[in-house]
């Protein structure tokens, strides 16, 4: 969150104004008029925009919860598709065995996600960047054999069928309810990240970031605070992973390869480190990547020779897109987005002035 | 004693591509997650100079690794170079993007179908006995043996080469190197051709023994537990740790169930990870100073 005071001064007469997630005018409105075309956008969009829209949300919550791992807490984790798994799967466990409604699944996806984080965590107790991602990475095919085997021993071979949700006696199959539950699961992930962000929990991660010695020095629980990092984020991912399974109707291992753990790594690089809405923007762009490099090689002559490759080609544009970022826009679409914004704050001059107020 | 021909084979694979991990490891402190990909690379690379030089198959053999070898050095050149300085996590993810990138750029280039190199080469494969009643393919063998001379060959380079002495002491500390006139960018760009080189050569071996598709890459990753196990900056434990993971792997197999193959590594990976992180042969990391 950025700390830098959004209205032209200090006008602040309560203490309630200090805790204030939105303050200006100007800000207010802003939030008004996304809502409105947030809620509009069901009514006009087509099903297929519908779909689109809904993936965004599903893998926008995925990234906040692996961006307050990685982009806060610097626990650098590659095993986001095996979390995800797990709540997928104990969704569809407990509605093939149990025939569980969903206020009990998802709760429970929760609770396995956290019970995982605490697992996943461990190693990071001992190890550190490179060492830790390749522990988690290892966990990840862990939990995939689990739901292979759990598959195959029960004849699930091609995969587990999920009945649509009924809530209150309805059965939830429509995409446009779909959308708005995912928009008020996005909304609900957001607030919680947004709250967290400013509390002693956040600035102890923060601190441990930077320097884990340091942190310790200055009385910070470090291994505490790194496995609660570990469990928010697992769990939220499980709960994602949990509405993903609900949303498609289907688990299968197949959809939680490592491919998609790099695309929500991806999403947070491109997006921008260390940035909730490098998050949202990075989950925007990801998903929408292979929709945009299939229609802009649908425009290509000769399209229909390419129709099979389609798929080469989208590996081969979304590596090299990532690449790109890493070597040339570190900071990812905020860091654009951030200096579009400086150039119009400041216009007409060029730079900040120095040592004033920032 | 098939299983321990077996063993032989599969740890042969899993240390020449293990070398790879460790070589630009212990030079540049950077893992390499695009070996795997690099290693199908190479294999591509010889079913392209196969058809260049039908009949030569040293030649194409030869050919083909040379050009891994300008493969690696151009990566580091035109890729990684430009992460030099950048937190080592960031390097890391560009290896994977890169090895994104290249997977989608094979399958354009050649096609997601299965190949021969073999076939197109002219040369068959076949079957050696061996005392005690075991059999081992003609490829198969050549791998072991690939493996062993690769490995004596950088161990002695390393030990008693201008630039072995150089990359082990860039390895070691990169400043002070730098200081006393070694070429760090030299230095680091021939570290990623040896280490596709081999890893090519590994690559090839294994699609002239059993064809060539997409999957080779997750050989490729199946290693780099041989080369944690054993310590990711050494090659000895790399040797080591591939004898470990492929018996383990192996046996496992044979007497459990089939369907462990693709978590056995990472299992004796995790149980590494919690007993002895810095890998059997090793060095401990240094400890935080502020």
């Amino acid at each position: 969150m950025s700390r830098r005071p959004r209205a032209s001064g200090y006008f602040r007469t309560h203490y309630a104004q200090d805790l204030a997630l939105i303050e200006t005018r100007a800000e207010w409105t802003a939030l008004t008029a996304l809502l409105i075309a947030l809620a509009g956008l069901p009514f006009v969009a087509s099903p297929f925009l519908l779909d689109l829209a809904a993936q965004v949300l599903l893998a926008g919550i995925g990234a906040l919860a692996l961006m307050l791992l990685t982009g806060y807490a610097g626990q650098v984790s590659l095993g986001h598709a095996g979390l995800l798994a797990a709540g997928a799967f104990t969704v569809g466990i407990a509605v093939k065995e149990f025939q569980a409604p969903i206020w009990v699944t998802l709760p429970s996806a929760a609770l396995v996600g956290a019970g995982l984080g605490v697992l996943f965590g461990l190693p990071s107790l001992r190890l550190r960047g490179l060492y830790l991602a390749v522990s988690t990475l290892a966990l990840h095919f862990l939990v995939v054999y689990l739901g292979a085997e759990y598959e195959t021993r029960r004849g699930f071979s091609t995969g587990i069928v999920v009945d649509p949700p009924t809530i209150a006696g309805k059965a939830i199959s429509d995409g446009r309810a779909w959308y708005f539950i995912l928009l008020a699961a996005v909304a609900a992930t957001l607030l919680l990240c947004l709250n967290l962000l400013r509390s002693k929990t956040d600035r102890a991660w923060v601190a441990i970031r930077t320097n884990e010695t340091v942190a310790a020095a200055l009385g910070i629980g470090v291994a505490a605070h790194k496995l609660l990092a570990f469990v928010i984020s697992s769990a939220v991912t499980a709960v994602a992973g949990a509405l993903f399974a609900y949303y498609r109707g289907f688990v299968s291992v197949e959809a939680f390869s490592l491919f998609l753990t790099i695309q929500y790594v991806a999403m947070i690089i491109i997006g921008g480190m260390g940035s909730l809405l490098g998050a949202l923007l990075g989950a925007i762009f990801v998903t929408l990547f292979p929709y945009l490099i299939e229609a802009a090689v649908r425009m290509l002559p000769g399209a229909q020779g390419y129709a099979g490759m389609l798929f080469a080609v989208n590996y081969a544009a979304f590596g090299a897109v990532m690449m790109l970022f890493l070597v040339f826009e570190p900071l990812g679409l905020v860091g654009i987005w951030r200096r579009v914004q400086t150039y119009f704050l400041l216009w007409p001059f060029k730079h900040r002035g120095v040592g004033g107020r920032r | 004693m098939q299983l321990a021909v077996n063993i032989v084979v599969l740890a042969a694979i899993y240390a020449l591509i293990a070398c790879g991990y460790v070589l630009i490891y212990r030079v540049s402190r950077v893992l390499n997650l695009a070996h795997g990909e690099l290693m199908m690379l190479g294999a591509y690379l010889l079913l392209a100079t196969a058809s260049q030089f039908t009949g030569h198959w040293l030649t194409a053999i030869g050919a083909a690794v040379g050009l891994s070898l300008l493969v690696g050095v151009l990566v580091y050149l035109f890729l990684m170079r430009k992460m030099a300085g950048e937190m080592v996590l960031a390097a890391v993810l560009t290896t994977v993007a890169l090895g994104i990138f290249l997977r989608g750029l094979i399958v354009l280039v050649w096609s997601a179908q299965q190949q021969y190199p073999a076939h197109r080469l002219g040369i068959a494969n076949f079957a050696i006995a061996l005392p005690g009643g075991a059999r081992v393919s003609f490829f198969a063998a050549l791998l072991v043996m690939a493996a062993a001379a690769t490995y004596a060959g950088i161990l002695l380079f390393l030990r008693f080469g201008r630039w072995g002495v150089r990359m082990r002491a860039a390895g070691q500390n990169p400043l002070l190197a730098a200081q006393r006139g070694v070429n760090l960018h030299a230095v680091y760009a021939l570290a990623w051709g040896l280490s596709t080189l081999t890893g090519s050569l590994a690559g090839m071996l294994i699609a002239l023994d059993s064809g060539l598709d997409q999957t080779m890459a997750i050989v490729g990753l199946k290693a780099f537990p041989a080369a944690l196990v054993g310590g990711l900056d050494s090659l000895l434990g790399a040797l080591v740790g591939s004898l470990i993971v492929a018996a383990a792997e192996v046996l496992l197999i044979h007497y459990v169930d089939p369907l462990l193959s693709e978590v056995v590594p990472f299992l004796i990976l995790i149980a590494m990870l919690i007993v002895r992180p810095w890998g059997l042969f090793g060095t401990r990391e240094e400890l935080d100073r502020v």
